[in-house]
Protein backbone atom coordinates (compact mmCIF):
# COMPACT_ATOMS: atom_id res chain seq x y z
CA UNK A 1 0.00 0.00 0.00
CA UNK A 2 1.28 3.45 -0.99
CA UNK A 3 0.31 6.35 1.26
CA UNK A 4 0.16 9.91 -0.03
CA UNK A 5 0.73 12.08 3.01
CA UNK A 6 -1.95 14.69 3.41
CA UNK A 7 -0.56 17.54 5.50
CA UNK A 8 -2.65 20.42 4.20
CA UNK A 9 -0.22 21.63 1.53
CA UNK A 10 -2.33 21.71 -1.60
CA UNK A 11 -4.59 19.33 -3.44
CA UNK A 12 -3.38 15.78 -3.75
CA UNK A 13 -6.25 14.61 -5.97
CA UNK A 14 -4.28 14.51 -9.20
CA UNK A 15 -1.37 12.66 -7.51
CA UNK A 16 -3.84 10.10 -6.18
CA UNK A 17 -5.49 9.67 -9.56
CA UNK A 18 -2.24 9.26 -11.43
CA UNK A 19 -0.86 6.69 -8.96
CA UNK A 20 -4.14 4.76 -9.22
CA UNK A 21 -3.87 4.93 -12.98
CA UNK A 22 -0.50 3.19 -12.96
CA UNK A 23 -2.17 0.38 -11.05
CA UNK A 24 -1.05 0.79 -7.47
CA UNK A 25 -3.03 0.46 -4.27
CA UNK A 26 -2.91 3.91 -2.78
CA UNK A 27 -4.60 6.02 -0.10
CA UNK A 28 -4.37 9.63 1.03
CA UNK A 29 -3.89 9.94 4.76
CA UNK A 30 -2.41 11.84 7.68
CA UNK A 31 -3.20 9.02 10.11
CA UNK A 32 0.02 7.79 11.82
CA UNK A 33 -1.34 4.22 11.96
CA UNK A 34 -1.93 4.17 8.20
CA UNK A 35 1.48 5.68 7.51
CA UNK A 36 3.11 3.06 9.77
CA UNK A 37 1.66 0.26 7.67
CA UNK A 38 2.65 1.70 4.30
CA UNK A 39 5.10 0.11 1.87
CA UNK A 40 5.91 3.37 0.15
CA UNK A 41 5.26 7.03 0.84
CA UNK A 42 4.67 10.10 -1.28
CA UNK A 43 5.12 13.59 0.18
CA UNK A 44 3.58 16.10 -2.23
CA UNK A 45 3.18 19.78 -1.49
CA UNK A 46 2.63 23.26 -2.81
CA UNK A 47 3.26 26.29 -0.63
CA UNK A 48 5.77 27.76 1.78
CA UNK A 49 8.61 25.80 3.42
CA UNK A 50 7.92 26.89 7.02
CA UNK A 51 4.21 26.17 6.70
CA UNK A 52 4.99 22.69 5.40
CA UNK A 53 7.29 21.90 8.33
CA UNK A 54 4.84 23.39 10.81
CA UNK A 55 2.01 21.25 9.44
CA UNK A 56 4.10 18.07 9.64
CA UNK A 57 4.96 18.86 13.25
CA UNK A 58 1.40 19.70 14.24
CA UNK A 59 0.22 16.40 12.80
CA UNK A 60 3.00 14.63 14.79
CA UNK A 61 4.39 13.26 11.56
CA UNK A 62 7.94 14.47 11.85
CA UNK A 63 9.24 11.75 14.18
CA UNK A 64 7.14 9.12 12.51
CA UNK A 65 8.54 9.97 9.07
CA UNK A 66 12.04 10.01 10.50
CA UNK A 67 11.49 6.49 11.84
CA UNK A 68 9.88 5.16 8.64
CA UNK A 69 12.32 6.71 6.19
CA UNK A 70 15.63 6.70 8.09
CA UNK A 71 15.35 3.60 10.30
CA UNK A 72 12.97 1.37 8.30
CA UNK A 73 14.17 2.57 4.88
CA UNK A 74 10.65 2.93 3.51
CA UNK A 75 10.90 4.35 -0.03
CA UNK A 76 9.61 7.93 -0.18
CA UNK A 77 9.05 10.27 -3.11
CA UNK A 78 8.96 14.00 -2.43
CA UNK A 79 7.28 16.22 -4.98
CA UNK A 80 8.18 19.92 -5.29
CA UNK A 81 7.88 21.38 -1.76
CA UNK A 82 7.75 17.81 -0.45
CA UNK A 83 11.26 17.25 -1.83
CA UNK A 84 12.53 20.58 -0.51
CA UNK A 85 11.46 19.57 3.01
CA UNK A 86 14.02 16.71 2.81
CA UNK A 87 16.83 19.31 2.93
CA UNK A 88 18.40 20.87 6.02
CA UNK A 89 17.02 24.33 5.44
CA UNK A 90 15.57 26.68 2.85
CA UNK A 91 16.26 30.28 1.95
CA UNK A 92 12.48 30.63 1.86
CA UNK A 93 12.03 30.19 5.59
CA UNK A 94 13.62 29.92 8.99
CA UNK A 95 12.52 26.49 10.22
CA UNK A 96 14.79 23.47 10.04
CA UNK A 97 13.90 20.96 7.35
CA UNK A 98 13.87 17.18 7.75
CA UNK A 99 17.61 17.13 7.02
CA UNK A 100 17.65 13.77 5.26
CA UNK A 101 19.84 15.04 2.44
CA UNK A 102 23.16 16.88 2.59
CA UNK A 103 21.48 19.71 0.75
CA UNK A 104 19.91 23.11 1.16
CA UNK A 105 17.05 24.74 -0.71
CA UNK A 106 18.14 27.93 -2.45
CA UNK A 107 16.38 30.79 -4.18
CA UNK A 108 16.93 30.99 -7.95
CA UNK A 109 19.79 33.37 -8.71
CA UNK A 110 18.87 34.66 -12.15
CA UNK A 111 20.21 38.20 -11.93
CA UNK A 112 23.33 37.31 -13.84
CA UNK A 113 21.66 35.13 -16.45
CA UNK A 114 22.00 36.37 -20.00
CA UNK A 115 18.37 35.72 -20.88
CA UNK A 116 15.57 37.71 -19.24
CA UNK A 117 14.39 34.89 -16.97
CA UNK A 118 11.93 35.29 -14.16
CA UNK A 119 11.03 33.36 -11.06
CA UNK A 120 9.10 31.31 -10.49
CA UNK A 121 10.35 28.89 -13.06
CA UNK A 122 6.90 27.96 -14.36
CA UNK A 123 6.22 25.81 -17.37
CA UNK A 124 7.39 22.73 -19.24
CA UNK A 125 11.04 21.85 -19.18
CA UNK A 126 13.24 18.78 -19.61
CA UNK A 127 15.39 16.73 -17.27
CA UNK A 128 18.89 15.65 -18.24
CA UNK A 129 19.61 12.35 -16.52
CA UNK A 130 23.11 12.45 -15.04
CA UNK A 131 23.16 8.91 -13.66
CA UNK A 132 21.40 5.72 -14.60
CA UNK A 133 18.60 5.05 -12.15
CA UNK A 134 15.44 2.97 -12.10
CA UNK A 135 13.39 6.06 -11.17
CA UNK A 136 14.19 7.57 -14.59
CA UNK A 137 13.73 4.36 -16.55
CA UNK A 138 12.21 5.01 -19.96
CA UNK A 139 12.72 8.74 -19.59
CA UNK A 140 16.34 8.92 -20.71
CA UNK A 141 15.78 9.85 -24.34
CA UNK A 142 12.69 12.04 -24.23
CA UNK A 143 10.95 13.74 -21.35
CA UNK A 144 8.94 16.85 -20.57
CA UNK A 145 7.85 17.89 -17.08
CA UNK A 146 5.84 20.72 -15.58
CA UNK A 147 7.65 22.95 -13.08
CA UNK A 148 6.38 25.71 -10.76
CA UNK A 149 8.96 26.86 -8.20
CA UNK A 150 11.11 29.77 -7.07
CA UNK A 151 13.52 27.65 -4.98
CA UNK A 152 15.55 24.59 -5.87
CA UNK A 153 17.79 22.01 -4.23
CA UNK A 154 21.56 22.29 -4.09
CA UNK A 155 23.01 18.90 -3.12
CA UNK A 156 26.48 18.67 -1.61
CA UNK A 157 26.84 15.02 -2.52
CA UNK A 158 26.78 14.86 -6.31
CA UNK A 159 25.85 11.16 -6.22
CA UNK A 160 22.44 12.11 -4.75
CA UNK A 161 21.53 13.85 -8.01
CA UNK A 162 20.14 11.76 -10.87
CA UNK A 163 18.65 14.52 -13.03
CA UNK A 164 19.34 18.16 -13.75
CA UNK A 165 17.32 20.90 -15.43
CA UNK A 166 18.43 24.08 -17.16
CA UNK A 167 16.79 27.35 -16.22
CA UNK A 168 19.33 30.13 -16.33
CA UNK A 169 21.74 27.50 -14.98
CA UNK A 170 21.49 23.80 -14.27
CA UNK A 171 19.90 22.91 -10.96
CA UNK A 172 19.26 19.55 -9.25
CA UNK A 173 15.78 18.46 -10.34
CA UNK A 174 15.65 14.70 -9.60
CA UNK A 175 17.14 13.26 -6.45
CA UNK A 176 17.87 9.71 -5.33
CA UNK A 177 19.67 8.69 -2.18
CA UNK A 178 18.77 5.05 -1.62
CA UNK A 179 15.14 4.99 -0.47
CA UNK A 180 14.88 8.80 -0.52
CA UNK A 181 13.72 10.19 -3.86
CA UNK A 182 12.23 13.39 -5.13
CA UNK A 183 11.37 15.55 -8.10
CA UNK A 184 11.30 19.32 -8.27
CA UNK A 185 8.65 19.14 -11.00
CA UNK A 186 5.08 17.87 -10.74
CA UNK A 187 4.79 14.37 -12.24
CA UNK A 188 1.02 14.54 -11.66
CA UNK A 189 0.84 17.46 -14.11
CA UNK A 190 3.21 15.99 -16.66
CA UNK A 191 1.13 13.52 -18.67
CA UNK A 192 2.75 10.25 -19.72
CA UNK A 193 6.22 11.34 -18.62
CA UNK A 194 5.01 11.97 -15.09
CA UNK A 195 3.05 8.74 -15.22
CA UNK A 196 6.15 6.82 -16.28
CA UNK A 197 8.09 8.24 -13.34
CA UNK A 198 5.34 7.34 -10.88
CA UNK A 199 5.12 3.89 -12.43
CA UNK A 200 8.88 3.49 -11.87
CA UNK A 201 8.45 4.56 -8.26
CA UNK A 202 5.56 2.14 -7.75
CA UNK A 203 7.16 -0.88 -9.45
CA UNK A 204 10.91 -0.59 -9.73
CA UNK A 205 12.45 1.14 -6.77
CA UNK B 1 12.90 25.73 -24.05
CA UNK B 2 10.25 28.34 -24.31
CA UNK B 3 7.85 27.16 -26.93
CA UNK B 4 4.61 28.42 -28.32
CA UNK B 5 1.80 26.88 -26.34
CA UNK B 6 -1.46 25.69 -27.86
CA UNK B 7 -4.28 24.94 -25.47
CA UNK B 8 -8.00 24.23 -25.33
CA UNK B 9 -10.20 26.95 -23.87
CA UNK B 10 -13.24 25.23 -22.41
CA UNK B 11 -16.43 27.02 -21.43
CA UNK B 12 -18.66 25.69 -18.70
CA UNK B 13 -22.17 26.80 -17.79
CA UNK B 14 -24.13 25.24 -14.92
CA UNK B 15 -21.58 22.43 -14.75
CA UNK B 16 -21.86 21.48 -18.42
CA UNK B 17 -19.37 21.99 -21.20
CA UNK B 18 -20.75 24.45 -23.77
CA UNK B 19 -19.55 26.41 -26.79
CA UNK B 20 -20.74 29.87 -27.78
CA UNK B 21 -20.72 31.87 -31.01
CA UNK B 22 -19.74 35.52 -30.53
CA UNK B 23 -20.35 34.96 -26.80
CA UNK B 24 -23.99 33.97 -27.45
CA UNK B 25 -26.10 30.83 -27.82
CA UNK B 26 -24.22 28.40 -25.57
CA UNK B 27 -24.45 25.05 -27.29
CA UNK B 28 -24.34 21.97 -25.06
CA UNK B 29 -21.24 19.86 -25.73
CA UNK B 30 -21.12 17.37 -22.88
CA UNK B 31 -19.40 16.56 -19.64
CA UNK B 32 -16.28 18.63 -18.87
CA UNK B 33 -14.60 15.78 -16.98
CA UNK B 34 -14.90 13.51 -19.98
CA UNK B 35 -13.31 16.22 -22.16
CA UNK B 36 -10.43 16.58 -19.74
CA UNK B 37 -9.73 12.86 -19.82
CA UNK B 38 -9.45 13.11 -23.60
CA UNK B 39 -7.07 16.09 -23.37
CA UNK B 40 -4.95 14.03 -20.96
CA UNK B 41 -4.64 11.39 -23.67
CA UNK B 42 -3.74 14.06 -26.22
CA UNK B 43 -0.99 15.43 -23.94
CA UNK B 44 -2.21 18.98 -24.13
CA UNK B 45 0.27 21.60 -22.80
CA UNK B 46 -2.16 23.46 -20.63
CA UNK B 47 -5.88 23.95 -20.19
CA UNK B 48 -8.10 26.98 -19.72
CA UNK B 49 -11.53 26.54 -18.13
CA UNK B 50 -13.92 29.50 -17.98
CA UNK B 51 -17.28 29.44 -16.23
CA UNK B 52 -19.30 31.85 -18.38
CA UNK B 53 -22.26 31.87 -16.00
CA UNK B 54 -20.33 32.64 -12.82
CA UNK B 55 -20.26 36.44 -13.11
CA UNK B 56 -23.56 37.09 -14.93
CA UNK B 57 -25.39 34.68 -12.59
CA UNK B 58 -23.60 36.01 -9.47
CA UNK B 59 -22.70 32.41 -8.65
CA UNK B 60 -19.02 32.76 -7.92
CA UNK B 61 -16.51 30.09 -8.96
CA UNK B 62 -17.84 26.48 -9.07
CA UNK B 63 -15.52 25.01 -6.43
CA UNK B 64 -17.01 21.53 -6.48
CA UNK B 65 -16.64 21.25 -10.26
CA UNK B 66 -13.09 22.63 -10.07
CA UNK B 67 -12.17 20.02 -7.53
CA UNK B 68 -13.53 17.27 -9.80
CA UNK B 69 -11.64 18.74 -12.74
CA UNK B 70 -8.26 19.10 -11.00
CA UNK B 71 -8.48 15.54 -9.72
CA UNK B 72 -8.61 14.35 -13.34
CA UNK B 73 -6.38 16.94 -14.91
CA UNK B 74 -2.82 15.71 -15.54
CA UNK B 75 -1.73 19.05 -16.97
CA UNK B 76 -1.48 22.61 -15.66
CA UNK B 77 -4.70 24.57 -15.66
CA UNK B 78 -6.01 28.13 -15.61
CA UNK B 79 -9.49 28.93 -14.28
CA UNK B 80 -11.60 32.05 -14.86
CA UNK B 81 -15.16 33.11 -14.05
CA UNK B 82 -16.84 34.89 -11.16
CA UNK B 83 -13.72 35.56 -9.10
CA UNK B 84 -14.25 38.53 -6.76
CA UNK B 85 -11.99 37.99 -3.76
CA UNK B 86 -8.51 37.03 -2.58
CA UNK B 87 -10.00 34.19 -0.55
CA UNK B 88 -11.62 32.70 -3.63
CA UNK B 89 -8.28 32.73 -5.43
CA UNK B 90 -6.56 31.09 -2.47
CA UNK B 91 -9.23 28.40 -2.43
CA UNK B 92 -8.86 27.81 -6.19
CA UNK B 93 -5.08 27.39 -5.89
CA UNK B 94 -5.55 25.02 -2.96
CA UNK B 95 -7.66 22.83 -5.27
CA UNK B 96 -4.64 22.36 -7.53
CA UNK B 97 -5.25 25.03 -10.17
CA UNK B 98 -2.06 26.84 -11.29
CA UNK B 99 -3.45 30.13 -12.63
CA UNK B 100 -6.57 32.26 -12.40
CA UNK B 101 -8.01 34.49 -15.12
CA UNK B 102 -9.55 37.76 -13.99
CA UNK B 103 -11.95 39.60 -16.25
CA UNK B 104 -14.85 41.67 -14.83
CA UNK B 105 -13.11 42.23 -11.48
CA UNK B 106 -9.99 43.55 -13.24
CA UNK B 107 -12.04 46.23 -14.99
CA UNK B 108 -14.18 47.04 -11.93
CA UNK B 109 -11.27 47.25 -9.51
CA UNK B 110 -7.86 47.39 -11.21
CA UNK B 111 -6.14 47.60 -7.80
CA UNK B 112 -7.30 44.00 -7.24
CA UNK B 113 -4.93 42.86 -10.00
CA UNK B 114 -2.06 44.60 -8.24
CA UNK B 115 -2.99 43.15 -4.87
CA UNK B 116 -3.30 39.55 -6.00
CA UNK B 117 -0.25 39.57 -8.23
CA UNK B 118 1.78 40.78 -5.24
CA UNK B 119 0.25 38.11 -3.03
CA UNK B 120 0.33 35.09 -5.34
CA UNK B 121 2.99 36.07 -7.87
CA UNK B 122 2.32 37.45 -11.30
CA UNK B 123 2.94 34.12 -13.01
CA UNK B 124 -0.35 32.87 -11.60
CA UNK B 125 -2.45 35.92 -12.52
CA UNK B 126 -3.88 36.05 -16.04
CA UNK B 127 -6.01 39.01 -17.04
CA UNK B 128 -8.69 38.02 -19.49
CA UNK B 129 -9.52 40.77 -21.99
CA UNK B 130 -12.60 40.45 -24.15
CA UNK B 131 -12.43 42.88 -27.08
CA UNK B 132 -14.91 43.85 -29.77
CA UNK B 133 -14.38 45.97 -32.83
CA UNK B 134 -16.09 49.35 -32.65
CA UNK B 135 -16.17 52.33 -35.02
CA UNK B 136 -12.79 53.60 -33.89
CA UNK B 137 -10.86 50.45 -32.94
CA UNK B 138 -11.25 47.76 -30.29
CA UNK B 139 -12.97 48.24 -26.95
CA UNK B 140 -12.93 46.07 -23.86
CA UNK B 141 -16.16 44.44 -22.66
CA UNK B 142 -16.86 42.62 -19.40
CA UNK B 143 -19.59 40.39 -17.93
CA UNK B 144 -19.38 37.91 -20.76
CA UNK B 145 -19.28 40.62 -23.42
CA UNK B 146 -22.45 42.26 -22.16
CA UNK B 147 -20.99 45.41 -20.64
CA UNK B 148 -18.86 47.97 -22.46
CA UNK B 149 -16.10 49.52 -20.38
CA UNK B 150 -15.43 52.30 -22.86
CA UNK B 151 -11.74 51.44 -22.65
CA UNK B 152 -9.56 50.99 -25.68
CA UNK B 153 -7.88 47.57 -25.75
CA UNK B 154 -4.20 48.53 -26.07
CA UNK B 155 -4.28 51.11 -23.29
CA UNK B 156 -6.17 48.64 -21.13
CA UNK B 157 -3.71 45.82 -21.82
CA UNK B 158 -0.76 48.04 -20.96
CA UNK B 159 -2.42 49.12 -17.75
CA UNK B 160 -3.06 45.50 -16.73
CA UNK B 161 0.56 44.66 -17.46
CA UNK B 162 1.77 47.52 -15.28
CA UNK B 163 -0.57 46.40 -12.47
CA UNK B 164 1.04 42.99 -12.42
CA UNK B 165 -0.78 40.71 -14.85
CA UNK B 166 1.55 37.84 -15.72
CA UNK B 167 -0.22 37.00 -18.93
CA UNK B 168 -3.12 38.24 -21.04
CA UNK B 169 -5.86 36.04 -22.43
CA UNK B 170 -7.03 38.16 -25.36
CA UNK B 171 -10.35 37.09 -26.82
CA UNK B 172 -12.02 38.50 -29.90
CA UNK B 173 -15.76 38.55 -29.21
CA UNK B 174 -16.46 38.97 -32.93
CA UNK B 175 -14.53 35.83 -33.86
CA UNK B 176 -15.57 33.60 -30.92
CA UNK B 177 -17.00 30.34 -32.22
CA UNK B 178 -16.88 31.42 -35.87
CA UNK B 179 -13.79 29.38 -36.82
CA UNK B 180 -12.98 32.15 -39.32
CA UNK B 181 -9.46 32.67 -38.02
CA UNK B 182 -8.02 34.80 -35.24
CA UNK B 183 -8.34 38.57 -35.38
CA UNK B 184 -4.66 39.03 -36.18
CA UNK B 185 -4.95 42.82 -36.27
CA UNK B 186 -6.30 42.85 -32.72
CA UNK B 187 -3.65 40.44 -31.47
CA UNK B 188 -0.81 42.29 -33.19
CA UNK B 189 -1.94 45.65 -31.80
CA UNK B 190 -1.68 44.27 -28.26
CA UNK B 191 1.47 42.15 -28.61
CA UNK B 192 3.27 45.18 -30.10
CA UNK B 193 2.67 47.14 -26.91
CA UNK B 194 3.14 44.69 -24.02
CA UNK B 195 6.02 42.44 -22.95
CA UNK B 196 4.02 39.80 -21.10
CA UNK B 197 2.79 36.71 -22.97
CA UNK B 198 -0.46 37.07 -24.89
CA UNK B 199 -2.71 34.06 -25.42
CA UNK B 200 -4.80 34.67 -28.52
CA UNK B 201 -8.35 33.34 -28.36
CA UNK B 202 -11.37 33.47 -30.63
CA UNK B 203 -11.67 32.29 -34.21
CA UNK B 204 -9.30 29.33 -34.54
CA UNK B 205 -10.65 27.08 -37.28
CA UNK B 206 -7.53 25.34 -38.59
CA UNK B 207 -3.85 24.69 -37.97
CA UNK B 208 -3.09 27.43 -40.46
CA UNK B 209 -4.91 29.94 -38.26
CA UNK B 210 -2.65 29.02 -35.34
CA UNK B 211 0.42 29.56 -37.48
CA UNK B 212 -0.86 32.92 -38.68
CA UNK B 213 -1.62 34.29 -35.22
CA UNK B 214 1.80 33.23 -33.95
CA UNK B 215 3.70 34.39 -37.02
CA UNK B 216 1.88 37.63 -37.81
CA UNK B 217 0.09 38.33 -34.57
CA UNK B 218 3.18 37.52 -32.46
CA UNK B 219 1.01 35.65 -29.97
CA UNK B 220 2.89 33.61 -27.34
CA UNK B 221 0.11 31.06 -27.23
CA UNK B 222 -3.07 30.13 -29.05
CA UNK B 223 -6.27 29.00 -27.36
CA UNK B 224 -8.68 26.77 -29.24
CA UNK B 225 -12.41 26.74 -28.52
CA UNK B 226 -14.52 25.24 -31.32
CA UNK B 227 -11.50 23.47 -32.78
CA UNK B 228 -11.13 21.51 -29.53
CA UNK B 229 -14.79 20.40 -29.33
CA UNK B 230 -16.14 20.23 -32.88
CA UNK B 231 -15.21 18.27 -35.94
CA UNK B 232 -15.92 19.19 -39.55
CA UNK B 233 -18.02 21.88 -41.18
CA UNK B 234 -21.25 20.69 -39.60
CA UNK B 235 -19.77 21.22 -36.16
CA UNK B 236 -20.35 17.67 -34.99
CA UNK B 237 -19.36 17.37 -31.34
CA UNK B 238 -16.02 15.61 -31.09
CA UNK B 239 -13.59 16.38 -28.30
CA UNK B 240 -10.17 16.41 -29.87
CA UNK B 241 -6.96 18.28 -30.34
CA UNK B 242 -4.33 18.70 -33.03
CA UNK B 243 -1.56 16.12 -32.76
CA UNK B 244 1.51 17.29 -30.93
CA UNK B 245 3.81 16.30 -33.78
CA UNK B 246 1.72 18.39 -36.19
CA UNK B 247 1.85 21.40 -33.87
CA UNK B 248 5.59 21.07 -33.39
CA UNK B 249 6.14 20.90 -37.15
CA UNK B 250 3.79 23.83 -37.73
CA UNK B 251 5.42 26.05 -35.14
CA UNK B 252 8.96 25.12 -36.17
CA UNK B 253 8.08 26.46 -39.59
CA UNK B 254 7.15 29.73 -37.92
CA UNK B 255 10.45 30.11 -36.13
CA UNK B 256 12.50 28.93 -39.12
Amino acid sequence: MIVIINYGMGNVGSVLNMVQKVGAEVVVSSDPQVIKESDKLILPGVGAFDQGMQNLEELHLRELLQERVIQKKTPILGICLGLQLFTRRSEEGSRAGLGWLAANTLRFQLERSSEPLRTPHMGWNTVRPVREDSLLKGLEKENRFYFVHSYHLACEDATDVIGKTLYGYEFDSVIRRGNIMGTQFHPEKSHRFGMQLLKNFVRDV
Amino acid sequence: MLQTRVMPCLLVLDGALVKTVRFKDPHYIGDPINAIRIYNEKEVDELIVLDIGATPGHNGPPFQLLSEITNECFMPMCYGGGIRSVDEIRKIFALGVEKVALNSIAADDPSFVKRVSAEFGRQSIVVSVDARKTGHGYDVFTRGGRQPTGEEVVAYARRMESLGAGELLLTSIDRDGTMEGFDVELVRSVTACVRIPVIACGGAGSLKDIKTVVHQGKASAAALGSLAVFHGQNRAVLIGFPRRTDLVRLLEEVSA
